[in-house]
């Protein structure tokens, strides 16, 4: 079924949208949760490979060389590649999804870490911090506004990623941006990208608040008095 | 027990495997209870590597360390390092931390309750004469001078018997710096930690050492003794270059006067007649005596005003310009005799008592002998 868009006809037709508000929500709710899974499980690979990658230097080129490989496969591509596997399920939307996040995600991870000032690290070994405590109470601590700037990365991209995913039927809004393709419909495609948009730019807003909530620090006042 | 607090016996560091040239080749030096050692000299001599092998920050490759006559290399490094103070040049305060929580660092470390961290942090408030108001401020909102002493004060927050200190006043310029070492030495005075203390400048080193360990390339102790025998009998030309010139002018630095007998001069009272004034003046061939009431300094009167009356109560004695006490050095007494107009120090002691003189020639002696 194509519905032209009717010459003279408004470009958004309201009513289209207020008729199926429980589609936009049901849509915009999978859009969330496909990226919070993405981004989440991203982490959940990232964090360990980073960690890794950091006290191996060896093993940070072959990461950043397979994951940056991940990241070039054309995002279309991959979904159609793993439909004979994993068919038309949310499983095959968040292998790629998830992939697209690992370069950005360990590459800030690791970004992150390497920033600590050796100064800093070797204080706080000298009064007998352990290598875990070290970890978490020194250098995560420190390396999180690298850190926290490649999730904000990593999640806007996903959100855009999610779209596409539209193809196999796992899309979020995406869903509204197909059909209004498919069928020449500027009200679906406009409903589609603008609620993914104000979505990444209000998730964005979210870690950047959260950033300034855990990094009292970096917000300080720079007071120099003898 | 013994009076020996660290011992390194035969010890070594090889940085790389294949041979290179040791950073620390045979090192064997005893630090006493309470003393402070400097480890001193030039880049490269092994001088951080060797105190970073006392909290095992760099693992010896061989030979002995001793704390407190445990065998520091048997026991676990963490445990080890929380009973040992750690200041290094960049002082490394936690960025992410307020100065409250860098100071209760090694207490909640080895588990105190926080009453007790909190009474120990009012404690090193006072000691270290910080204000209250920093603690909950970040490093980054203190100036240099203030992270420093914030950097020494929560070495000290377990009260460990032995501190490490890594140039911990390198960071700031010379006014602060001497400001930072003056209380450090006082502090010191009352804890007598045994320290080690690390600096590339020989004259930190003469002022803040018990003993200094002059080291040359990998680890060599070329002497090692006290800053007054290092400049009076530096013990070959290494040491004696590296102390450099004007060690007479150092030595000098490190005499106070009450430790040299104070020359007599010149001496009148305001009831002295005019005559008599005169005659005292000429007894020390000067032209100039001390105007000195009941012990206490006046001033100073000359010849021609002297003259001028019949006793000296008649004159307004004139200001010395400049004296010294008995806490001064001798350096600055020289320094006082060189810019006077008299070329003599006079030395009053708490205030105005008047003591005596210094001249020149007393102290060339006290360089010569």
């Amino acid at each position: 079924m194509i519905v032209a868009q009717a010459e003279g006809a408004p470009l958004i037709q309201w009513s289209w949208i207020t008729d199926r508000p429980d589609v936009v929500v049901a849509k915009f709710l999978e859009h969330v949760q496909l990226t919070v899974i993405a981004v989440v499980v991203g982490l959940i690979i990232s964090f360990p490979l980073a960690l890794w990658a950091y006290r191996h230097k060896k093993v940070y080129p072959p990461i950043t060389v397979s994951t940056g490989l991940l990241y070039t496969i054309p995002s279309l591509a991959l979904f159609a590649l793993l439909i004979p596997y994993t068919g038309l399920t949310v499983l095959t939307a968040e292998i790629g999804l998830v992939s697209y996040t690992l370069l950005i995600l360990i590459r800030n991870i690791v970004a992150g870490l390497d920033g600590v000032p050796a100064d800093t690290k070797e204080a706080a070994l000298g009064m007998g911090f352990t290598q875990r405590q070290l970890l978490w109470r020194v250098e995560l601590p420190l390396a999180m506004p690298v850190i926290l700037a490649g999730v904000r990365v990593a999640t806007v991209t996903t959100i855009g990623l999610v779209t596409v995913a539209a193809f196999i039927g796992k899309g979020g809004l995406g869903y509204f941006i197909l059909l209004g393709f498919d069928r020449l419909f500027p009200t679906a495609l406009l409903l589609g990208s603008v609620l993914s948009m104000a979505f990444a730019v209000g998730v964005d807003g979210l870690l950047v608040w959260t950033e300034r909530l855990v990094t009292p620090w970096s917000r300080s006042r720079e007071v120099v008095t003898t | 027990m013994s009076d020996v607090a660290i011992s390194l016996k035969n010890v070594s560091k090889k940085f790389s495997q294949n041979g290179g040239p040791a950073a620390v080749g045979d090192l064997t030096l005893d630090m006493n209870r309470g003393e402070t050692v400097v480890l001193v000299g030039p880049s490269g001599c092994g001088k951080t590597t060797t105190m970073k092998m006392i909290n095992r920050l760099v693992e010896p490759s061989s030979g002995t360390i001793e704390v407190d006559g445990t065998d520091i290399l048997k026991q676990n490094p963490v445990e080890l390092r929380r009973n040992i103070g750690y200041v290094i040049q960049s002082i490394g305060l936690l960025p992410h931390r307020t100065v409250r929580d860098n100071m209760a660092t090694v207490p909640r470390l080895v588990g105190w309750k926080d009453e007790r961290v909190k009474q120990r942090i009012d404690e090193l408030v006072e000691i270290f004469e910080l204000d209250h108001e920093f603690l909950d401020r970040y490093p980054a909102e203190l100036s240099g001078g203030q992270r420093q002493r914030v950097g020494v004060a929560r070495a000290l927050a377990v009260d460990p018997p032995v501190m490490l200190m890594d140039e911990p006043f390198g960071a700031v310029d010379p006014i602060v710096r001497e400001r930072l070492q003056d209380q450090f030495l006082n502090i010191q005075e009352e804890l007598r930690k045994t320290i080690v203390f690390v600096t590339h400048d020989i004259d930190e080193a003469i002022k803040m050492a018990d003993r200094i360990a002059i080291l040359n390339k990998g680890g060599v102790v070329e002497q090692y003794a006290s800053p007054e025998e290092i400049l009076r009998e530096p013990a070959n030309n290494f040491v004696k270059q590296f102390v450099g010139v004007e060690r007479g002018l150092k030595r000098l630095a490190l005499t106070k006067v009450s430790e040299v007998d104070v020359e007599e001069g010149p001496v009148v009272t305001s009831d002295t007649s005019s005559e008599d004034a005169l005659k005292e003046m000429e007894r020390f061939d000067f032209h100039w005596a001390a105007v000195v009431d009941e012990g206490e300094l006046r001033g100073w009167v000359d010849v021609p005003t002297v003259k001028r009356v019949k006793t000296v109560s008649e004159v307004k004695p004139r200001p010395f310009s400049a004296y010294v006490t008995s806490e001064s050095t001798l350096r600055e007494a020289l320094d006082a005799i060189v810019t006077s107009r008299t070329h003599v120090a006079v030395v009053a002691i708490e205030g105005q008592r008047y003591k005596g003189i210094l001249t020149l020639e007393r102290i060339s002696r006290e360089i010569l002998s």
